[in-house]
């Protein structure tokens, strides 16, 4: 097995932080779109739930590119950003803009099924004895909902480890800066001689995927004998 | 409390149209499953709102489709208690008792932890979490839930049918207990005309999504004699039993009633007789098998559907028989005539066992 640089080393861990850094931030977004589409009666909810559902369908580097469009110097939020002195573009919050988009889809359905599994007879039960709807939300829907929110996360944080198209795009491949393990793969996959290199990065992952894997999985065992 | 209802309400072929007041501390709302008596709950809950229509509480408008007033289920103060428990699966029992109450505004409190802990016998349940209790226990917390949101109306949605028999009447006991020590007005909601009688003198009957009857627990159960398989049930309060000759022996407010022998879990109970255990004698049968022969006399007879309903006072107790119309013209049985009453041993079946420090459910007076 080839010795790691500090390129690769910088790579591995810039994957576990724009991973981990996405899923933080969808966290209560996610679990918000969950509320809404589980429980909310709205005109629009099926343009959300279209809306939400999209990046899971949709070709990464369409979004990678949408993204680019947006972000960019001419797009409004790139400007608007521009204005305060915010360069996104091909930084590591690129890359985390580009995992959270992509990864969305995934934690919002697990919330989804976790918030839908909740008897509804609870959620009467607490607007019954006089809590609103947003109290309902916090005192009874949330902590019902964490299983949910633990699978969620685990799966937007697992995929976000291997984001590549959307993320190449919008953050580039820059060695130290924006290159993740996908990113360095594909590099040395191109290259001649960089196999090596390239199989050993895959390990990488692979251990990182499994590890995922069974903090999951342990997770999940605890809270049903918290249950 | 006064509740005005005047609603409609649309659910596919289905529509549920009412329109009645209720007065009074308790009514039932009576009806096979499918009458609406659950939508009836969700509607004055604030659950679901009606297509249309008015509800008041005390005067006070909860819905009125007129002036889009459409007031939400927190802010009615109608305590719920369901068939399932429903107990907050992540709180303690101590936490899910408290929910309602910490939401409850300050001037609004007038029952409090402890005085609801005691009269439910919550104590060694409090710190423990609601996932390894029973059954029974299970729904006597959610009673204390549901009261200790100091409602203005509690209503309880067939709060009784997920518990087998023993604990049904464990619970009767309970929830007349809360109610009547600290006055909350009740809605019960019940399909079972025995529990019905148990809990109030006043019922509303519903049939088809519309109002069959607003009448007396007990009228109505007179009128379904006829009609149920099981005619009517006679609830007698039994005590002070002793063993005589292999029997059980109890007394009764019309006299001495002989039970088949082996029961010695309690000296009294609640036990129910059908009304069509009872046999009617003009004169006194010299010999008879059934061990119970009271001397009665005819208070009234009603008719209910192909039956006769006759009822008999027997010193302090009362008794209703079922006959057929002929048997009553060839008796010549009419109020005011002497009769005696058979009844076997085996027909009488217990209900509930008093236990320490609970009260019996007290079977509400004929109307």
């Amino acid at each position: 097995m080839p010795a790691f640089s500090p390129a690769e080393y910088s790579a591995i861990l810039l994957s576990l932080k724009v991973s981990l850094v996405a899923t933080l931030i969808s966290l209560p977004f996610g679990f918000l779109a969950a509320y809404f589409l589980s429980y909310g009666r709205f005109r629009g909810r099926l343009a959300l739930d279209v809306l939400v559902n999209l990046p899971l369908t949709l070709p990464p580097v369409v979004i990678g590119y949408l993204l680019l469009i947006l972000l960019g110097r001419y797009g409004w939020l790139g400007r608007t950003l521009g204005s305060l002195g915010v360069t996104v573009l091909f930084t590591w919050k690129a890359a985390v803009i580009a995992t959270a988009v992509v990864g969305f889809p995934l934690m919002v359905r697990a919330i989804r099924v976790g918030m839908e599994a909740i008897d509804p007879r609870l959620i009467q039960a607490s607007r019954a004895l006089g809590a609103g709807p947003v109290d309902c939300l916090l005192t009874v829907i949330l902590p019902l909902s964490a299983r949910g929110l633990v699978a969620g996360s685990v799966l937007m944080f697992a995929r976000g480890l291997g984001e590549f198209g959307a993320t190449i795009i919008v953050a580039g491949n820059i060695p130290g800066v924006t290159q993740t393990i996908p990113l360095a793969i594909y590099d040395y996959a191109s290259s001649p001689g960089g196999d090596p290199m390239a199989l050993a990065l895959c390990l990488v992952s692979i251990v990182l995927s499994v590890a995922v894997l069974l903090i999951h999985e342990q997770l999940g065992r605890r809270m049903t004998r918290l249950d | 409390m006064e509740l005005r209802l005047a609603t409609h309400k649309q659910f596919g072929a289905f529509s549920l149209d009412l329109d009645l007041v209720i007065q009074g501390e308790a009514c039932g709302i009576f009806g096979p499953s499918g009458s609406g008596k659950s939508t009836l709950v969700s509607l004055v809950s604030g659950l679901l709102r009606p297509d249309r229509g008015r509800i008041t509480l005390d005067g006070m408008p909860l819905f009125d489709s007129g002036s889009h007033i459409d007031v939400p289920p927190d802010r009615r103060r109608i305590g719920i208690v369901f068939q399932q428990p429903s107990l907050f699966p992540h709180l303690s029992v101590r936490g899910n008792l408290l929910y309602g109450l910490k939401r409850c505004a300050p001037e609004h409190r007038r029952i409090e932890l402890d005085s609801l802990v005691r009269v439910l016998q919550l104590e060694p349940l409090l710190e423990r979490g609601v996932n390894n209790l029973s059954g029974g226990e299970r729904q006597r917390v959610a009673i204390g839930r549901a009261v200790l949101s100091n409602p203005r109306l509690l209503l309880m949605d067939e709060p009784l049918s997920a518990l087998d028999d023993h604990l049904r009447f464990q619970i009767i006991s309970h929830l007349k207990a809360v109610c009547r020590e600290f006055r909350i007005p009740f809605l019960f909601i019940s399909h079972s005309m025995l529990e019905m009688r148990l809990m109030t003198d006043q019922v509303i009957a519903l049939a088809g999504g519309r109002v069959a009857a607003q009448t007396t627990t007990e009228r109505l159960a007179r009128e379904r004699m006829g009609l149920s398989p099981v005619g009517y049930i006679n609830l007698l309060r039994l005590e002070d039993m002793r063993l005589e000759g292999g029997a059980s022996v109890y007394r009764w407010a019309g006299g001495e009633l002989v039970l088949p022998g082996g029961e010695r879990e309690a000296s009294g109970g609640l036990f129910e007789l059908s009304s069509k255990d009872i046999i009617l004698f003009k004169r006194h049968p010299e010999a008879i098998s059934a061990r119970n022969l009271l001397a009665c006399t005819v208070v009234t007879l009603f008719e209910s559907g192909s039956r006769m309903g006759v009822e008999l006072a027997s010193g302090g107790g009362r008794l209703i028989a079922e006959i057929v119309p002929a048997a009553a013209r060839d008796l010549e049985i009419v109020p005011g005539s002497t009769l005696f009453a058979a009844i076997k041993a085996s027909a009488f079946r217990r209900l509930a066992v008093p236990e320490p420090g609970a009260a019996l459910p007290e079977p509400e007076p004929a109307g």
